[in-house]
């Protein structure tokens, strides 16, 4: 399910730059997204980890350089037309409404509807049927469609926000931090659903602080800092532990990072 | 093509939701029993609680709050407040009046105009919200307090009272309150308006459960920028559930109104508040996104049947405010446990 070169890429950005007044919040950055892999940005709080989501899921526009989408070139007016593009993109908590369903939340904002003029309505059977066959499909068997979502752990409910960009015909996903808010445990099921996007043959775009997490999933590796490209490699090209000195600026850093993890755990 | 395709899991804690853990999700019930207990106790302790026009009567001062408290319910799932949802009564009733008695028209168009200038002011007050981002309980507290001054000013400097009346002379009445004001079944006499309030709870009962704005509601209160993320359009959302809970206000001035053929320059002040605890007795939520149009018809009842029981046993009336305080701390406790049990189970 890999894409062979010379197949356009599903979204690539050529020498993308963004200002916010005299803030260079990115610089000249290059990226191609192909379908079946995961491009892994890291980047440490404040690198323009977001101000790149934003561009690429139409929230801002890029003030230089192209964006294009399967060959084309593109300038998003709202996120709606990414969208309707096939990018979709997974807010970290902003993406589920707690207190509503799961089946519910499943479809906000494109629900089915049966019936015509004032009879239009909600295809509930329909709704909640889908819903539970996308969630098998990730490996989740939601027993109870009208369980509120907010009852979901913080991986799940990213299920739902997967499955949900999936079944309307994404083809770029774009997941903003979806570890960083999460237990070991539950970050491994989120990793999980990476991989298996990946094996659907969507492109993902798998934004992180955390080097541990992009590198088991990831095919290709981006690192932003202060706003520009520090560096690009493919998987192979770079070990873990380069992985992890790169984002963190420096080996110092890294074994400080690594003593306090051992501390931490040792009490 | 999945290799890493993970097998459904069987998850043991999802494993029985019995009957009564489905029940309790429901955000009426608790109003559900409330009403049960206040309409055995009146029905035991007095005389005239439970006859055919005891009914009547409690169901009559249920029926206007409950039109209200319904709207109020929507705009409350969807995360806002209406504070002149009160006073709205007065002033669409007033313009009613003016327009007839004052300025000639007959009482079908001046209907129409009510209900025309009520979707204004609900337009207003959402537009207001919306682009101001400033709380509706501060923007609409300026709406009430602007919609008293005109209620007295413009009605004392028309009238020279305080109250605008002669609405049975007026061409059009005869049909306007056989639709908004009558009577059904004799003697017992039921108010029409209690038909209406059926069927306002009815239909938003569905617009919740059944249609996408209905969903998009829920959305907007639950959570905005999720909301917005998925593409609801949350300012159009909000400001239609301000235009809705003006139309009903009109709809009940006009009832009122009608009812009486005059109209008060005080009329409906201090009621938004009963409406806002019939909703949370109901079961809404005061920071939105959770609530039901039955919950809030249910809470409608409870405050009537109280009001009208209060005044059977031959209490003093006044007793009736310290209820409402009562069922509303009652009912934030109860809603609150609900919340939790809802939102932050596995958090």
């Amino acid at each position: 399910m890999t894409a062979t070169d010379g197949q356009s890429p599903l979204l690539e950005v050529r020498g993308v730059s963004k200002y916010f007044g005299n803030v260079i919040a990115l610089k000249d950055i290059s990226l191609a997204v192909k379908a079946g892999e995961v491009t892994c940005v890291l980047g440490d709080n404040g690198a323009g980890k977001s101000s790149f989501i934003k561009i690429l899921s139409g929230v801002h526009g890029h003030d230089e350089g192209e964006l294009l989408v399967e060959g084309e070139t593109v300038r998003f007016k709202s996120p709606r037309e990414a969208r309707e593009r096939g990018i979709a993109t997974v807010f970290q908590d902003l993406a589920t409404v707690p207190l509503m369903s799961v089946w519910r939340n499943f479809f906000l904002g494109s629900e089915p509807t049966v019936g015509k003029g004032p009879l239009r309505r909600i295809d509930v059977k329909f709704a909640q049927e889908t819903m539970r066959e996308e969630m098998r499909k990730m490996g989740i068997d939601v027993r109870d469609p009208d369980q509120p979502v907010g009852t979901l752990s913080g991986g799940e409910r990213q299920a739902v926000s997967i499955a949900r960009a999936v079944y309307f015909g994404a083809k770029v996903l774009i997941l903003d931090e979806p570890t960083s808010a999460l237990g070991v445990k539950q970050s491994g099921v989120v990793l999980r659903y990476v991989v298996q996007a990946r094996e659907r043959g969507l492109g993902v775009i798998f934004i992180t602080h955390n080097p541990h997490h992009a590198y088991p999933v990831g095919d290709r590796f981006v690192i932003l800092n202060r706003g520009r490209l520090l560096g690009d490699w493919r998987r192979g090209e770079i070990t873990r532990d380069h992985l992890v000195t790169q984002m963190s600026g420096g080996a110092e850093l890294d074994q400080l990072t690594h003593e306090l993890e051992s501390q931490l755990e040792a009490t | 093509m999945s290799t890493t395709a993970v097998q459904p899991v069987a998850d043991e804690r999802l494993a029985n939701i019995g009957l009564g853990a489905r029940l309790l999700r429901r955000p009426e019930v608790g109003s559900l029993l409330g009403a049960l207990v206040i309409c055995v106790f009146f029905w035991v302790t007095t005389d005239s609680f439970g006859t055919l026009s005891g009914i009547a009567n409690w169901t009559d001062v249920a029926s206007t709050l409950g039109i209200m408290s319904v709207a109020v319910a929507l705009l409350m799932i969807g995360g806002e407040f209406d504070l002149s949802a009160g006073v709205m009564t007065g002033t669409t009733g007033l313009l009613m009046g003016l327009l007839t008695t004052e300025w000639g028209l007959s009482m079908w168009p001046a209907i129409v105009l009510t209900f025309v200038f009520a979707a204004g002011i609900g337009f207003l007050n959402g537009i207001m919200v919306i682009k101001t981002k400033l709380p509706s309980f501060i923007v609409t507290l300026a709406t009430f307090f602007v919609l008293q001054g005109i209620n007295l000013g413009v009605t004392k400097a028309i009238t020279g009272t305080v109250r605008v009346a002669g609405l049975g002379d007026v061409p059009g009445y005869d049909s306007a309150s056989k639709l908004f004001s009558s009577t059904l079944w004799a003697p017992h006499n039921f108010r029409i308006s209690v038909i209406w309030w059926i069927a306002i709870a009815a239909l938003a009962t569905w617009v919740l459960s059944r249609t996408r704005p209905g969903n998009w509601i829920f959305a907007v209160g639950g959570d905005p920028n999720a909301a917005r993320n998925v593409g609801v359009p949350v300012a159009r959302v909000k400001i239609a559930l301000f235009m809705t809970t003006s139309i009903c206000a009109a709809l009940v001035g006009i009832i009122v109104a009608l009812r009486l053929s005059s109209v008060q320059a005080g009329q409906g002040v201090g009621e938004e508040f009963t409406y806002i605890i019939a909703a949370v007795v109901g079961g809404c939520l005061l920071t939105g996104g959770y609530g039901s149009a039955i919950g809030a018809s249910f809470g409608a009842l409870i405050v009537g049947m109280a009001f009208i029981g209060i005044s059977f046993s031959g209490w003093n009336t006044d007793w009736r405010f310290l209820f409402l305080g009562v069922i509303l701390l009652l009912a934030v406790l109860v809603n609150n446990l609900v919340r939790h049990r809802a939102e932050g189970a596995r958090r």
